[in-house]
């Protein structure tokens, strides 16, 4: 839900009507860690693998978050996680949205039989608690990141198979796909050409704050113990550090603030993409 | 009504059973090895041994035959035997259960409370000062993780303040109370035990108050929206015009009618408390479900694992159930046909 900003007069004829307050400063955030993921040796001087010091110092200038109980330094392990969880993150939604839309596709096009069978599988899939399910199948993947992954695609498919059938039964229903019909193209390219062009706006929307949520599930995966394995930089096994050396705080601190800004900077983003896509949705 | 209630309750077993077949086949179905967390890595070379622990645990039977045999287990209320505990999966969960409800109901006391006000306020002053902040304080609950905010929290108040207590449901150097319902603070007030009653509350503060802050926000947002639309209805310019005040035309005649979304978010709700208590009682050491299955999912214990997904689809299914059937205390207008 967006801020709903009464812009003076001058200023609406200059910004393209995108650029919102939350849109920037979330694109902002997300620039930054994506630059983190592409050169973190320019962010860090220190390697987040190789000791760097005496082990848990406290935050110093030489060390900006210190360094945990191994002496690397907190701060490199930080900028290096956004490696592990930002693509993780892109490569699980982006996964999830096409096996969602593939089958929200059938399932609201064909319906029948083939369709009420996925729908179920959704309905059922969406009945547990995500992080039951998705520890479940992770544990019997065995731990890792990569089957962490695996988990959360299991987890979220439904979510847009669910967004992207409601938008297909909508869609299907309109006079050029009647007419599509009537000039003899295959379902295919109903489907392809007629149907799906228009239903991506919501799962765009969806997408992008669900970069955030994955992010933070891949991290509740890695803290309870079934994501990364040391000594990988994760975010989320950094916090798990930190409940061991509990009383050396900014162990923990880094990752902390790392996913609470990429998740916020996510949100931000979909409130600025929902505003600009359905204007109507904003009070 | 009574007929939509029968009808759900004839469709649950159905929904149940397919919860039950995608937790069994997610966790068998995989090359992991439930025999890793049965026999030590010595014993493996044993063919003898290995031999014995898969008759032992059923493992020398094919999938299909597993499944029916747990599903007809799962009937009489038999989820097999945890491999870490060595005690009936479903004791372990009855023994923990009370310990994630009286969090997550507290909790949703929290959150609940915290969002519906923190939503009328930013809806009646909105576009101020309280409405970007109740905007900024529900995109935090949503955004940060939950682990690390308790965490956090811990660290502040327990470690460097001393003003409330760390991780646990009791100071150790108590006697916990007889357990009669489960619920510490409940129990600890039936023994008579004022001293013990204070540990507890004290004990309950912090976790419910971080699982309550995630879930505050949805909250928020949804009363908001729902406000700033009934806000501008007619009846409440009458309300206003025959002179009542405005605590009254915001709680008398405006919360009345935004009844209906704020149950369907409160129920919606649950489902994510539940993700959230796992993470909760993984940091605050809270002895419930949540972080028995944290514990189940590092030791590969799978029973305790389909246990614990079962039991959670379990509560999320009732929970929506029963929010369907508030909805007609609600509002009359619903009749669930």
């Amino acid at each position: 839900m967006a801020m709903a900003i009464i812009r003076p007069k001058t200023m609406r004829r200059r910004l393209p009507s995108w650029v919102s307050p939350s849109f920037v400063i979330g694109g902002a955030v997300v620039l930054f860690w994506l630059f983190a993921t592409l050169f973190p040796h320019w962010l860090s001087a220190f390697s987040p693998l190789d000791l760097a010091g005496r082990r848990l110092q406290p935050p110093s200038p030489d060390h900006l978050l210190g360094t945990d109980a191994l002496g690397r330094d907190v701060f490199a392990r930080t900028v290096y996680g956004a490696r592990q969880s930002l693509p993780i993150a892109v490569l699980v939604v982006i996964s999830a949205v096409l096996i969602g839309t593939a089958a929200g596709a059938i399932a609201g096009y064909r319906g029948g039989f083939v369709g009420a069978a996925i729908m179920r599988l959704v309905d059922i899939t969406l009945s547990f608690p995500a992080i039951l399910l998705a520890m479940a199948v992770a544990a019997s993947l065995g731990p890792g990141l990569g089957n962490a992954a695996i988990a959360m695609v299991v987890v979220w498919w439904p979510i847009y198979a669910r967004l992207v059938r409601a938008q297909v039964l909508e869609v299907r229903e309109r006079e050029h796909v009647e007419a599509a019909v009537a000039a003899g193209a295959s379902d295919f390219r109903i489907l392809t050409k007629h149907i799906l062009p228009l239903c991506w706006t919501p799962v765009l929307i969806s997408a992008t704050m669900d970069l955030g949520q994955v992010i933070l599930l891949g991290a509740s995966l890695s803290f309870i113990g079934l994501g990364a394995r040391p000594p990988t930089p994760e975010w989320g096994a950094m916090i798990s550090d930190g409940t061991v050396y509990f009383y050396n705080w900014w162990i923990a601190f880094g990752a902390g603030m790392a996913i609470l800004t990429i998740v916020l900077g996510f949100n931000f983003i979909g409130d600025g993409l929902r505003d600009y896509f359905d204007p109507r949705s904003s009070k | 009504m009574l007929n939509y209630i029968m009808r759900r309750a004839v469709a649950m077993p159905f929904i149940l059973l397919g919860i039950v077949t995608l937790a069994f086949l997610l966790t068998t179905i995989t090359k992991g090895d439930p025999l890793t967390a049965i026999v030590s890595e010595r014993q493996m070379n044993n063919p003898e041994i290995v031999a014995a622990a898969k008759a032992r645990w059923g493992l020398d039977r094919s999938l299909p035959e597993r499944y029916v045999i747990y599903v007809a287990n799962l009937v009489t209320g038999d989820m097999g035997t945890s491999f870490v505990t060595r005690r009936p999966v479903s004791r372990d969960i009855a023994a923990r259960l009370p310990a994630t409800l009286e969090l997550v109901i507290a909790a949703m006391a929290i959150g609940s409370t915290t969002g519906i006000l923190l939503g009328l306020l930013a809806a009646y002053y909105r576009d101020s000062v309280i409405d970007q902040t109740a905007r900024l304080f529900s995109l935090f609950g949503s955004s940060v993780p939950i682990f690390w905010l308790g965490l956090a929290l811990l660290f502040v108040f327990s470690v460097h303040y001393h003003l409330l207590p760390g991780p646990g449901r009791l100071d150790a150097r108590l006697t916990p109370p007889p357990s009669l319902t489960g619920f510490m603070v409940v129990d600890t007030l039936l023994a008579g035990n004022p001293a013990a009653f204070k540990d507890a509350l004290l004990h309950l503060i912090l976790p419910s108050l971080v699982l309550g802050w995630t879930v505050a926000g949805s909250i928020s947002r949804i009363v908001r929206a729902n406000m700033l639309e009934i806000m501008e209805r007619e009846f409440i310019l009458t309300a206003r015009a025959k002179g009542a005040g405005e605590l009254r035309v915001v709680f008398r005649h405006a919360l009345r009618n935004i009844l209906v979304p704020v149950l369907t978010v409160l129920g919606y709700t649950f489902a994510y408390l539940i993700t959230g208590a796992v993470l909760t009682e993984a940091v605050f050491g809270w002895p419930g479900i949540g972080s028995y299955a944290v514990i189940a999912a590092r030791s590969l214990d799978f029973p305790a694992i389909i246990g614990v997904t079962i039991v959670g689809g379990m509560m999320f299914l009732i929970t929506n159930l029963l929010t369907d059937i508030a909805y007609v205390f609600a509002n009359p207008r619903v009749r669930l046909n």
